[in-house]
C-alpha cells in the first residue's frame, strides 16, 4: 500500500473536506460529552444558543472572532509562502504593548493601529532574516520569541508601563479614551475592529489574487527552486511576507487593546496567536475562508462557556472540538491531494 | 591498468547460477521499461549492465531488489524464488543494493547506520561490540577502510559509498548490486572501488554494476549485458568485445547523419574565457572556454554530474563566475540574475522541468509569465495583468501545440512533453537571441523529442545562438554544429560534429579528447 498524488482533485472532495472534518470533530466530541454524562444533543443545542442565541451572544462571538480573523490571516499569509510563523502570539502581544506605550504620545486610533502592526512586523522580520542569512529554523525562533515577549510584557506592566491606579493589578496604563475604537453596537463589546478585520481579510485576498507580490510569495512557497529560476527575488519576497504576517498579528493585538480592554495585561490573549494557526489551517490558508473559520472557532469557545454553565461539562470541550477539527481537516486535506494506491 | 586486474575466483563455482532473472517485463503506463529480460549471474562473477539513460537498467535492478513489482517474470537467488516486490525478502536471500543516491542517515555514525534494521526494536541490549568487530573484520577483509565511529555526514562521497557497501555486506549479501557506482566518484576513488569489487568476487561474492561508461565496463567486469529501450540487445564476455562494439550496441545503430540544414554562422553572442564557478568550496566548473554563435548550436556532451548543472545555472543567472570573463551580447557579465538574462534576450530551458521549470500548483498562465513579471505588459504598479497573461499563454499553447490544457489548467496536469513545449513556447515566442537548453529531451517520448528538436533547429535557423547541454549522443550529433565534452567540470576543445561519430563522441565523454582533433 502506498500513497500517490491525485492527478485530478475532485471538486466535491475539496469543498466537502472542511465540512467532513467539522462533522467528524463534532461527532467525536459528542462522544466525549456523552462520556461525561451529559445529553449530547442538548449540549450542542446549548453551545449553539451560547454562541448565537441572543443579540448579546452574537456580539460576543463576533468580538471573539475579530482577533482570530487577524491572527488566522497572519498564519495563512506566512504558511502560503512556507514561512513557518509560530510566533503570532508574541507578535500579538508586542503589537498590544506598542499601543499601550504609544497611547499617550499618539492618541489617535489610526496611528496606534499602525504602530502595533509595525511592532509585530519587526518581531517577525528578525527571525526571517536569520533564516535567510544563516539558515536558522524560524519555527524555533518564532516559537521561543513568544515566551520572551510575554515575559517582556510582564516586565513592562509591572515596571515602566505600570498603571499606578490599578489597585496593584499588573496591567499597563490605559489608552486614552479618545484613541479607543468605537462600539458597533451600544452596550455590547462589539467594536469597529470587526469591520477592520473583515476589510483586511478582503484586502489580503486581493493581494494574494491580483498582485505580483501575491504571485511571487505563492511561488516561493510552492516551489522555491522554480521561483528562483524564474527570477523571483526570494529574500525580498519572504521579508515582505514577514512584514505582512507579523503586521497582521501585531494589528490583532493593537485592535484587542483599543477595542476591548483599553490596557495590556498578560491575560489579554487566551492564545489568539496559536489559535490563529488552527484557524488558518481550517481555512486551508484562504483569506476569505479565514473569516468563516474564525467565526466557527469563536462560536465554539463562546458557546462552550454557556454550555458548561448549564450542563457542567467542562468548557475545555471547545479546545477538544477545535483541535479535533484541525486534525480531521489536515487528514481530509491530505486525502484531497493524495490517494491510497496499491 | 593494474587496478583492474582480473582474478578468477579460487573457489569452485557453485552448480547453478547465483541469481537468475527470467522473463521480466515492467510497464509504466504505455512505456515498457523492461521487456522480457532474462539474465543470469554466476558465483564470483562481476557483471555490468550497460545502457543509455532510460534503457531500463535501474528499473531491472529495482525489480530484483523488490522496490518494483514486475508485470511478469521470475527472480531466483541461489535456486530459491523471491517473493517479488518485497525488499525484505531480497535482503534475506542475500541481495544487497547500493543506490545511486545513498540511503544512509547523515547524523548517525557508520556503525549505527550499518546496524540500523538489523536488531529488533525492543531488544534488551544493543550488541554494539559484536557489531563493531564484525564491521571491522569485513572492512579489513575487503579493503573498505572507513572509521566506524565517523558521522556519515562528515564523510566524503567515496567513504559514504564504502559505508553503504559495508552495510550490504553486514546483512550477509552474496549478490551486490551497485547503481551507477562511479557516477559520483572521482577517478582515483572509482579505481579503488573496482579493486574492492574484484576482491569481493575473488572471495566468492557476485556483483552487478550499472554503468554507461565503456571503460569501466570493459576493465571492471567479466561479462556485460547491454540494454536498449528495455530489451537485452547483447551479452558479451568483456574479454571478447571492444569499446567500439559496445558503443554501437548501446546506441543501437549506426548514428544517422544529422538533419541539419546549412545555416549562416554569425557573431558570437556568448563567450566564456577561463570561466570557473566555485560553490560551497567545490570547483564545479574549471576554467572553461566556449563561445556560442548566432545561427549555430553548440552541444555540450557529458555524463551527468560533471558540471552540466552548474554550466546551465551559470547561463540561467543562478550562479556567477568566480573567475574568468563571461560576455553576453557583447557585455561583460560579472553578476547576473535571471531577469537580467531575460532582458538581454536569453531564453532558458531548465534541466529539470518539474523542479525548476514550472510550479505544479500554478495555472498554465501563471507558469507562462512567472519569469516575465518584470515586463510591463504582464505587471504594472505591482498588479498582475492576468488578462494579458492569459492571452500570452493561449498564444503559446496554440503556436507550440501544447495539448491537454487551457490557460487556467494546473501545470501539474500536463504531460512531460507538453510541459516542455510550454516552457519552450514561453521562451521562444519572442524570438530570443540566445537559447540555453539543458537536457531538453530528458524523459520525453519520441514524439515530444521530435517536437523539441524541431524547435531548437527552428531557433537556430532564425539566427538564435543555441547552447544544447545533453547526455544523448544522437541528440548532439543531430542538432549541434560543434560539440564540447564536459568531464569533471572541464570542457574539451570544440569539435565539428561533421567529423565525429558516436564512438568518438563516446570517447570524448570518457575524458579522452586528446585523441580527437580540435576544429
Amino acid at each position: 500500500m502506498r500513497l500517490e498524488r491525485r492527478v485530478h482533485r475532485p471538486a466535491l472532495l475539496t469543498l466537502g473536506a472542511p465540512l467532513l472534518a467539522l462533522a467528524f470533530a463534532l461527532a467525536v466530541a459528542g462522544g466525549l460529552i456523552a462520556l461525561s454524562g451529559a445529553p449530547v444533543i442538548e449540549a450542542y443545542k446549548r453551545i449553539a444558543i451560547g454562541a448565537f442565541g441572543s443579540r448579546l451572544a452574537i456580539t460576543e462571538t463576533l468580538t471573539r472572532a475579530t482577533p482570530l480573523i487577524l491572527t488566522g490571516l497572519a498564519a495563512a499569509v506566512a504558511f502560503r509562502a512556507r514561512v513557518w510563523n509560530i510566533g503570532a502570539e508574541g507578535q500579538f502581544y508586542i503589537g498590544a504593548l506598542a499601543v499601550a506605550a504609544l497611547g499617550n504620545v499618539l492618541p489617535f486610533s489610526a496611528g496606534l493601529l499602525l504602530g502595533g502592526a509595525l511592532a509585530g512586523a519587526v518581531l517577525l522580520v528578525v527571525p526571517v532574516l536569520l533564516r535567510l542569512r544563516f539558515g536558522v529554523d524560524e519555527v524555533v525562533t518564532t516559537l521561543l520569541l513568544n515566551f520572551i515577549v510575554l515575559l517582556f510584557v510582564s516586565l513592562a506592566i509591572e515596571g515602566f508601563l505600570r498603571d499606578p491606579l490599578a489597585f496593584g493589578w499588573p496591567q499597563s496604563v490605559p489608552v486614552p479614551s479618545e484613541a479607543r475604537l468605537g462600539k458597533l453596537i451600544e452596550k455590547t463589546r462589539l467594536h469597529w475592529g470587526l469591520v477592520i478585520a473583515v476589510g483586511v481579510a478582503l484586502a489580503v485576498f486581493a493581494v494574494n489574487r491580483f498582485t505580483v507580490f501575491g504571485l511571487q510569495s505563492q511561488a516561493a512557497g510552492a516551489n522555491a527552486d522554480a521561483a528562483r529560476f524564474a527570477g523571483v527575488p526570494i529574500s525580498r519576497t519572504l521579508i515582505g511576507v514577514a512584514c505582512l504576517s507579523g503586521g497582521l498579528a501585531g494589528l490583532a493585538g493593537a485592535i484587542e487593546v483599543l477595542g476591548v480592554k483599553g490596557h495590556v495585561s498578560t491575560a489579554l490573549s487566551p492564545g489568539f496567536g496559536y489559535t490563529g494557526i488552527v484557524v488558518a489551517m481550517l481555512a486551508n490558508l484562504s483569506a476569505i475562508g479565514v473569516i468563516f473559520a474564525a467565526l466557527f472557532v469563536a462560536a465554539m469557545f463562546v458557546g462552550a462557556d454557556g454550555m458548561s454553565r448549564a450542563l457542567e461539562v467542562p468548557s475545555f470541550i471547545a479546545d477538544v472540538t477545535t483541535s479535533l477539527a484541525l486534525l480531521a481537516m489536515l487528514v481530509a486535506l491530505f486525502f484531497t491531494n493524495y490517494r491510497v494506491a496499491r | 591498468m593494474s587496478i583492474y586486474t582480473k582474478k578468477k575466483p579460487d573457489v569452485a563455482p557453485a552448480p547453478g547460477p547465483v541469481l537468475e532473472m527470467s522473463g521480466i517485463t515492467k510497464r509504466f503506463g504505455t512505456v515498457a521499461a523492461n521487456e522480457d529480460i532474462s539474465i543470469q549471474l554466476a558465483r564470483g562473477e562481476v557483471l555490468a549492465l550497460l545502457g543509455e539513460n532510460g534503457a531500463g537498467k535501474t528499473t531491472l535492478m529495482n525489480i530484483l531488489f523488490g522496490h518494483y513489482m514486475p508485470d511478469t517474470g521470475r527472480v531466483s537467488v541461489n535456486g530459491r524464488d523471491l517473493v517479488l516486490g518485497r525488499p525484505r525478502d531480497a535482503i534475506r536471500a542475500g541481495v544487497g543494493m547500493v543506490h545511486q543516491h545513498f540511503t544512509l542517515a547523515g547524523n548517525l555514525t557508520v556503525l549505527e547506520n550499518v546496524m540500523t534494521g538489523t536488531e529488533p526494536l525492543f531488544a534488551p541490549a544493543s550488541h554494539t561490540r559484536a557489531a563493531r568487530r564484525r564491521l571491522t573484520d569485513l572492512a579489513e577483509r575487503f579493503g573498505l577502510t572507513v572509521d566506524p565511529d565517523a558521522r556519515v555526514g562528515d564523510l566524503s562521497v567515496g567513504q559514504q559509498q564504502r559505508a553503504e557497501i559495508l552495510k550490504a555486506l553486514y546483512n550477509d549479501a552474496t549478490v551486490l548490486i551497485l547503481d551507477e557506482p562511479t557516477a559520483v566518484l572521482t577517478r582515483p576513488e572509482a579505481e579503488r572501488l573496482f579493486t574492492v569489487l574484484r576482491g569481493m568476487a575473488a572471495d566468492g561474492l557476485s556483483v552487478i554494476f550499472i554503468s554507461h561508461k565503456l571503460n569501466e565496463v570493459i576493465e571492471g567486469a567479466d561479462r556485460v549485458v547491454v540494454l536498449r529501450q528495455g530489451r537485452v540487445t547483447a551479452e558479451r564476455a568483456t574479454s571478447e568485445t571492444t569499446k567500439d562494439e559496445l558503443a554501437e550496441l548501446m546506441v543501437g545503430r549506426r548514428v544517422e547523419r544529422p538533419r541539419r540544414t546549412e545555416a549562416m554562422r554569425g557573431a558570437a553572442m556568448v563567450r566564456a574565457e577561463g570561466v570557473s564557478v566555485v560553490t560551497a568550496g567545490v570547483t564545479r566548473l574549471n576554467a572553461v572556454d566556449f563561445s556560442i554563435h548566432r545561427g549555430e548550436v553548440l552541444g555540450i556532451i557529458g555524463v551527468s554530474g560533471n558540471g552540466q548543472t552548474t554550466l546551465a545555472h551559470l547561463l540561467s543567472g543562478l550562479v556567477s563566475p568566480s573567475a574568468g570573463t563571461l560576455t553576453i551580447a557583447g557585455q561583460n557579465s560579472g553578476r547576473l540574475s535571471p531577469r537580467d538574462l531575460i532582458a538581454k534576450g536569453v531564453a532558458r530551458i531548465p534541466e529539470d522541468r518539474n523542479t525548476e521549470g514550472a510550479i505544479g500548483d500554478f495555472s498554465l498562465w501563471q507558469s507562462a509569465i512567472l519569469e516575465r513579471l518584470g515586463e510591463s505588459r504582464f505587471a504594472k504598479w505591482g498588479i498582475v495583468r492576468a488578462g494579458a497573461a492569459r492571452e500570452f499563454c493561449a498564444q503559446v499553447i496554440e503556436r507550440f501545440d501544447v495539448r491537454g490544457g487551457t490557460p487556467d489548467t494546473a501545470t501539474r496536469l500536463l504531460s512531460g512533453g507538453n510541459m516542455q513545449k510550454l516552457i519552450f513556447g514561453r521562451n521562444l515566442i519572442d524570438a530570443p537571441k540566445v537559447l540555453i537548453a539543458a537536457q531538453p529531451t530528458r524523459g520525453l517520448d519520441e514524439g515530444a523529442i521530435a517536437a523539441v528538436h524541431g524547435e531548437i533547429l527552428a531557433a537556430r535557423a532564425a539566427g538564435c545562438a543555441v547552447l544544447l547541454i545533453s547526455e544523448d549522443l544522437d541528440e548532439v550529433l543531430a542538432l549541434a554544429d560543434r560539440a564540447q565534452a564536459i568531464v569533471g567540470g572541464r570542457l574539451s576543445p570544440p569539435v565539428a560534429t561533421d567529423t565525429l561519430d558516436a564512438r568518438r563522441l563516446g570517447l570524448m565523454m570518457a575524458g579522452e579528447w586528446d585523441v580527437t582533433d580540435a576544429a
